[in-house]
């Protein structure tokens, strides 16, 4: 699985509040929760994001509330996979569990301006600025996981598995 | 050679059915046991159904074990411990617990022998944690971690890289595991083993009964830790062989296997530890406590509410009246340590003293029932957390702490030690 977008940059400690604000949360349709995502980081970021596009922030994204949501909204607003350091615990099972890809790398943030353009293969983990070439390591997503972000998530994938057993 | 691993890399490593793993990879293993309770899963059964699931993956291989709002304290917590009722009845599920079988999760799966070495624990209950003490590698989850575990009897875990505490010295009177895993956490943080697998390790935890490995496991959780091990050894092997009804294998860190940080303590220099309030690292040794008076004393929970928790209470108690306007409430874990406690005369005692008896329940811990704070309260409890609000008013404190110090604090009427008892 490859995934290549345009770059957009955030900093450190984007809490699950700043990736969907709570005051949302009385739905869980994806479209509607992707109409604010980050709105509060960037009010303009609904408008802008492209589909395939990728997030670049600092250490602890996703920190604060469990709530599965936050991935649900990136996911549906067309991100194609965030890029931080680290990720905070619940948001990183959440993030692999409703099929959004996330990938951990140190130096992404310092390396990897705006607007630039990437490229990150899942098998290897390996993640490239095309934009000036520069090449970094993540952690490789297996295939298991790989199949089960393919199928939209955790329970989609265990519905297609039974589906397929059938 | 596979390369040396430690006790939770080996015990993933086993369940991902491959010779070894390294921390940061992502592994799809297989679950021995999957829980939940009456808030967790509800949440859970509604995934399962809307996924249209049929049937779970091993009816003896789930516990649901209704003990937060039990007995139901009102009609939404009625109607949640009916839900996992009635799935149980619909799937036959063995390890199903309520009414006057219930106990404390944490307490009752290990002492009914259904968590065992070795195993892979996924609950929805971040304190499930407390199982490392048998030697399992076991963590709380989200509710729909629990639904897809019940239907396909697996689960995906980053494996975590660990971190080793070591205790030696000699410990100092009063102190227990309750007082070791308060002044870890003091020491390193409440996120000083974020993401980690804690292994506790050294001649003290060596020579603790699993009681007070229980008690250091269920904190791990409270330094951010993704499991808290212990290798199983003679204690852990007399405790399991009594209950355990299927088999199960113990695995031990290999003597080089890599760690994120190795911490060592000299227990010789630990006092019994107090949790101040708003966090559990907000730690300070009890001479170090000037005078904090109590509304309520809480001994119980999956922390300290077993039999070994209550003999140290009501050894102190005997003979004794806990301090005027002031509330002590005793919840013996589980229908069995209750059943103990009473043939032991520990529950005459309490109640000499001039304490609550509640049933196995969580009850106070999480500000449920049977011991919600007022406004501007302050209580000293055995549970494990004391955040803001956590057992009842937002401007109410908890103060945490062993059993030897809540009971002596409840007849000091403040923060104390049985030393100061006459
Ligand atoms: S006793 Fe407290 S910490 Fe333990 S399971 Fe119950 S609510 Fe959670």
């Amino acid at each position: 699985m490859k995934i290549r977008g345009n770059v957009w940059k955030f900093g450190e400690n984007i809490d699950t509040d700043a990736i969907i604000p709570a005051r949302y949360l009385n739905t869980s349709d994806p479209k509607e929760l992707a109409r604010h995502c980050m709105e509060d980081a960037d009010k303009d970021f609904p408008d802008k994001v492209r589909p395939g596009d990728i997030l670049v922030a600092g250490k602890n994204f996703g920190c604060g509330s469990s709530r599965e949501h936050a991935p649900i909204a990136l996911k549906a607003a067309g991100v194609g996979c965030v890029i931080a350091p680290s990720f905070a615990r619940i948001f990183y099972r959440n993030a692999f569990n409703m099929g959004l890809p996330i990938f951990e790398c140190a130096e992404a943030p310092e390396e990897i301006e705006e607007g630039h353009e990437v490229e990150v293969d899942a098998d290897s983990g390996t993640i490239i600025d095309l934009t000036t070439g520069r090449e970094m390591k993540a952690q490789p997503i297996p295939p298991f996981m790989q199949e089960l972000i393919a199928d939209g998530g955790l329970i989609a994938h265990i519905l297609k598995k039974s589906g397929d057993e059938q | 050679m596979s390369r040396p691993m430690t006790i939770a890399e080996k015990i993933l490593a086993a369940h991902a059915g491959t010779d070894e793993v390294r921390p940061g990879q992502l592994v799809d293993v297989q679950v021995d046991m999957a829980l939940g309770n009456d808030i967790t899963a509800p949440i859970s059964i509604e995934i399962f159904r809307e996924a249209g699931a049929k049937k779970v993956f091993d009816r003896e291989k789930i516990a649901l074990v209704a003990d937060h709002f039990t007995p139901n304290k009102d009609i939404k917590s009625a109607e949640q411990v009916r839900t996992l009722r009635e799935f149980s009845d619909e799937h036959a599920i063995k390890h199903f617990y309520e009414g006057g079988q219930v106990g404390v999760e944490h307490c009752l799966l290990p002492e009914k022998g259904i968590v065992l070495p070795g195993d892979v624990v996924i609950g929805a209950d971040s304190h499930t944690c407390t199982y490392g003490a048998l030697g399992a590698f076991a963590t709380g989850a989200g509710s729909t971690d629990l639904a897809a575990a019940m239907i396909t009897g697996r689960t995906w875990f980053k494996v975590p890289e660990s971190i080793k505490i070591v205790y030696k010295g000699e410990l100092q009177p009063w102190v227990c595991g309750k007082d070791l895993i308060l002044y870890t956490i003091g020491d390193i943080g409440v996120d000083g083993a974020l993401y980690m697998a804690m292994e506790f390790t050294g001649p003290v935890i060596e020579s603790l009964p699993m009681s007070d490995r229980f008690t250091m496991s269920n904190m791990a959780i409270e330094a951010g830790g993704k499991a808290g091990l212990v290798n199983p050894d003679s204690t852990t092997e007399q405790y399991v062989s009594a209950r355990a009804s299927r088999s199960y294998q113990v695995y031990h860190s290999d003597e080089n296997a890599e760690y994120a940080r190795v911490v060592e303590y000299d227990c010789s220099k630990i006092e019994p530890q107090i949790a101040f309030p708003h966090l559990p690292e907000n730690t300070v040794g009890i001479s170090e406590v000037a005078t904090v008076e109590l509304d309520q004393v809480v001994i119980g929970s999956c922390t300290n509410g077993r039999i070994e928790d209550l003999a140290i209470a009501a050894a102190i108690l005997k003979g004794r009246k806990i301090a005027e306007e002031l509330r002590l409430i005793v919840l013996p874990a589980t229908p069995a340590i209750w059943t103990e406690a009473l043939d032991k005369g520990f529950l005459k005692t309490f109640i000499e003293a001039g304490a609550v008896i509640g049933p196995p329940t969580c009850g106070p811990c999480l500000g449920g029932h049977m011991g919600v704070l007022a406004k501007g309260e302050r209580a000293l409890s055995t549970t494990n957390r004391n955040f803001v609000g956590r057992m009842g008013h937002p401007e109410s404190e908890v103060y945490l702490a062993s059993p030897a110090i809540a009971a002596a604090s409840a007849v000091l009427g403040r923060i104390g030690s049985p030393e100061e008892l006459s």
